[in-house]
């Protein structure tokens, strides 16, 4: 039941700002159309950059995919500032949760020293790869355009720098705090042939200058594989081997990416509804990531889950993009 | 095994610098590209020290809490009608220069921690750009909600985006950023980072979350609180910036300084809009723009130059005479504005005769002598009913991009004009420190979208005012601009007041 309390009634002269009217109509706001629609500028930039003298400060030309309009683009989460943290903010409080208990169970001391030792091997080295991740969907913040974009990418961004911290808290629960499992994964993510596939992949998207292809190099193909080969499957060998208990650990990078998704698609969607010039761009560099990945994460997939894994993944990648209306 | 207790540090640093490696499948260059065009020498990013230590758990669980008790205000002083409880209604004139002015500048604050926290090589660097581009699209994010209620019942906010990007006297900030964010990543951080959030920062957000809080402005008041703590980590970096880029290289030291005069001035010609914010349109005045000045600039800044001086750093060259602006800054600025309010978006008035009191009061050595007397005289005209507005358009400074209407310091009944002149073109600056700024950089400065030029050539919808006012700018002509007298928005405020104006009395009583 809700209780009316009376206040003095105003009338107000208007709604919203004008540029949300436009947009919406006019009738009060939501919090997340007042802070993401034009909001980025647009128009009389001053100078050219000298980091880029031929474009403009803010400047659509910075990909090949083309909208009339970028603030066609809707985040489903609705997530502003206010409402991104809050949300993350529950589900750190689950996660600490989580590791507490592991903690205080000492479960990783409990755990066998062969379902340890993969552990460390296959699945901390992922906090590089995470930073790599924090650098691409920072990079098409800075360089995207509208708000309502480039705001998620931050998100998206800071969220990845999250989960290299959790990462490397698994390695810390893993080896007594002593920092000797982070070092190790440090070798393998450096030296290990298992590795040296995603890492490369990782630094090819790193030098890409096109804001919209990073964006699909990384979230939409690299994420979707790893996320399904690491936190779906390799979670089913651990438990297998009766250490299920690590997966208490990765709970957020799940949740997490659930969350994500429904962003990455709905990006995805928008692109591809808006021309075939889109659709042919984009299928073009989902072609080419996708190569690039299966040659780069099989040895990976490999040693981690078996033979046959990362066919799966490629299949679940491939569902979603037909989702989103990308047919290979 | 029992677990050891990594110090805080050293837990840090296993979380955010380890993750770090080097690349070897691509080069350096190709991933960090803007690292060495500035001639700035890094020798070793490890010698960064991180400015503040936040792993992203910890940053989401504080500034959640945060929000949350932010939007709860909002929520209360919407409800409330808590804009009843400002000072007076000419109070509201502040936020809209704050929402038009300064909330786009944290958009671009926003972008422009983005850039360099792609672009620097060292982890340590970026992570902690990263947190303050976050924080910067907080800033603008809950300023824009903050003003949301403000803008249903007062004129002047609800394009403030449209006209960041168009209005003239906009493009003081607008190009002011626009600068920093097209010049490499140390200059942007030298400039943002140092130069505007720790040096010029508390001339900033000071005044008008002081003034908000002895104006009755529970929305600002609150929202400024709340930033307090990010802010807190913004000054640290800006710091580290510096003295992480003095101690990787002595040849780094005369680039910063360069960089500091440069910034210092830019910082101190957009702060004009501070100054007059100070003086005027604070109807519950907190301190003169002259002592705000000697305390946060001449004081905290003189100590700060003191300490950086081992590195051979010293204070910005044009600092003398920016403190000898003081005493004449808010007046002249506050006299091109009134001028000019038919064309601008928020009202101007003349001070009535408690608030020349305090001006004569607060300013002895100018106030009387240069500017009373020109009131008055304006305020005699509007009485007479030929308020008076200037119906030219003004010549711009080329760097500043402000009206040149500033004076000469040794004279102040003179107009200051400087000029240069670049490849055969003549160009004009309010100042030395403003024709300094061009001549070191010709090619960028020659780019300005100077908006009277813009009008001239026919850029900005027309040829008649009207055209560039109603169309371009997008301003409700009769409401948004022009005195404060008469606005739509006082007699909004007498009417929820029951008050009514001197005009009405008079009908009243004939
Ligand atoms: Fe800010
Ligand atoms: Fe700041
Ligand atoms: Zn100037």
């Amino acid at each position: 039941m809700t209780i009316e309390i009376k206040t003095s009634t105003l009338e107000p002269v208007r709604n919203t700002y004008e540029h949300i009217k436009r947009r919406f109509g006019d009738k009060p706001a939501s919090r997340y159309q007042e802070a993401s629609y034009d909001v980025a500028p647009t128009h009389n930039f001053h100078y050219r950059p000298y980091w880029e003298p031929d474009r403009e400060l803010n400047d659509p030309r910075r990909t090949a995919i083309v909208m009339q309009d970028w603030y066609a683009h809707r985040d489903p989460r609705q997530y502003y500032y206010g409402a991104y943290v809050q949300a993350r903010a529950k589900l750190q409080e689950i996660t600490e949760a989580n590791y507490a208990f592991f903690d205080k169970r000492g479960l990783g001391e409990r755990m066998d020293e062969a379902v340890r030792a993969r552990v460390i091997r296959c699945l901390v080295p992922l906090r590089h790869a995470e930073l790599g991740a924090n650098m691409n969907n920072v990079f098409s913040s800075a360089y995207g355009v509208a708000t309502v974009i480039t705001q998620a990418f931050l998100y998206n961004g800071m969220d990845r720098l999250g989960i290299a911290q959790y990462l490397s808290r698994i390695g810390l629960l893993l080896d007594g705090n002593s920092g000797a499992s982070l070092a190790s994964a440090k070798e393998y993510w450096m030296t290990d042939p298992v590795w040296q596939g995603m890492r490369r992949y990782i630094e090819n998207v790193l030098v890409l200058k096109d804001w919209f292809e990073v964006f699909i190099a990384q979230d939409v193909v690299l994420d979707t594989l790893v996320y399904d080969l690491m936190y779906r499957q390799f979670d089913e060998v651990l438990t297998e081997l009766d250490g299920g208990d690590i997966a208490m650990l990765t709970e957020f990078m799940k949740e997490w990416h659930k969350d994500t998704s429904r962003w990455v698609d709905a990006v995805m969607k928008t692109c591809i509804a808006e021309s075939d010039h889109n659709r042919e761009t984009i299928g073009s560099w989902v072609q080419d990531w996708r190569e690039k990945a299966v040659t780069d994460l099989s040895p990976l997939a490999e040693i981690a889950v078996g033979e046959g894994a990362l066919n799966e993944s490629v299949d679940i990648l491939n569902k979603r993009l037909a989702k989103v209306g990308l047919n290979s | 095994m029992s677990p050891k207790k990594l110090s805080l540090k050293e837990k840090y640093s296993l979380l955010t610098r380890d993750l770090e490696w080097e690349y070897s499948y691509r080069d350096y260059k190709e991933i960090f590209p803007q690292e060495e065009f500035e001639g700035i020498k890094i020798t070793d990013w490890s010698k960064w020290e991180d400015p503040f230590r936040l792993t992203m758990d910890a940053y989401w669980k504080y500034q959640a809490e945060k929000e949350k008790k932010l939007y709860a205000i909002f929520d209360a002083f919407a409800q409330n009608n808590g804009q009843l409880n400002v000072a007076d209604a000419r109070y509201v004139n502040a936020v809209k220069l704050f929402l038009t002015g300064v909330s786009p500048l944290e958009y671009q604050a926003y972008s422009g921690f983005a850039q360099v926290g792609r672009q620097f090589g060292g982890v340590g660097a970026r992570v902690a750009c990263q947190m303050q581009s976050l924080d910067e699209l907080r800033h603008v994010q809950t300023q824009i909600h903050a003003m949301s209620h403000y803008n249903k019942f007062f004129d002047g906010l609800s394009e403030f985006n449209h006209m960041h990007d168009r209005v003239w006297y906009l493009s003081v900030p607008k190009s002011f950023f626009d600068d920093a964010r097209s010049a490499g990543p140390f200059e942007y951080m030298v400039a943002i980072g140092f130069s505007f959030e720790y040096v010029l920062t508390n001339l900033l957000f000071v005044p008008f979350m002081s003034g908000a809080a002895y104006n009755g402005d529970m929305a600002t008041v609150t929202f400024g609180f709340s930033a307090q703590s990010d802010e807190a980590r913004h000054m640290t970096l800006g710091l580290e910036i510096i003295k992480f880029l003095l101690e990787q290289h002595p040849d780094n030291v005369p680039i910063v300084q360069r960089w500091i005069n440069k910034w210092f001035w830019r910082g101190t010609r957009v702060l004009t809009l501070v100054a007059m914010m100070m003086d005027y349109m604070l109807p519950n005045r907190v301190m003169s723009w002259k002592e705000a000045f000697e305390v946060y600039f001449e004081e905290a800044g003189g100590a700060l130059f003191k300490d950086l001086a081992r590195y051979g750093i010293e204070m910005p060259v044009y600092a003398e005479t920016a403190i000898a602006e003081k005493e004449h800054l808010s007046h002249q600025a506050w006299s091109i504005f009134y001028n000019y309010t038919h064309a601008a978006a928020f009202h101007t008035w003349m001070p009535n005769e408690r608030e020349m009191d305090w001006l004569s009061e607060k300013y002895p050595n100018t106030f009387d002598r240069y500017y009373r007397a020109r009131f008055e005289h304006w305020r005699e005209m509007e009485r007479a009913g030929e308020r008076f507005y200037n119906p030219t358009l003004p010549m711009l400074c080329q760097t500043c991009q402000i009206p040149m209407g500033f004076t000469e310091m040794d004279n102040p009944t003179l107009i200051a004009y400087r000029q240069s002149v670049f490849q055969g073109e003549r160009y004009n600056f309010c100042s030395d420190g403003c024709k300094d700024i061009f001549d070191h950089e010709p090619q960028k400065y020659v780019q300005s979208w100077l908006p009277v030029h813009q009008i001239f050539q026919g850029n900005c919808g027309g040829a008649e005012m009207e055209d560039v006012l109603a169309g371009y700018y997008r301003m409700n002509l009769g409401t948004d601009n022009l005195d404060f007298h008469g606005s739509p928005d006082e007699q909004r405020w007498n009417h929820w007041h029951n008050l009514q104006t001197a005009a009405e009395q008079m009908k009243k009583a004939s």
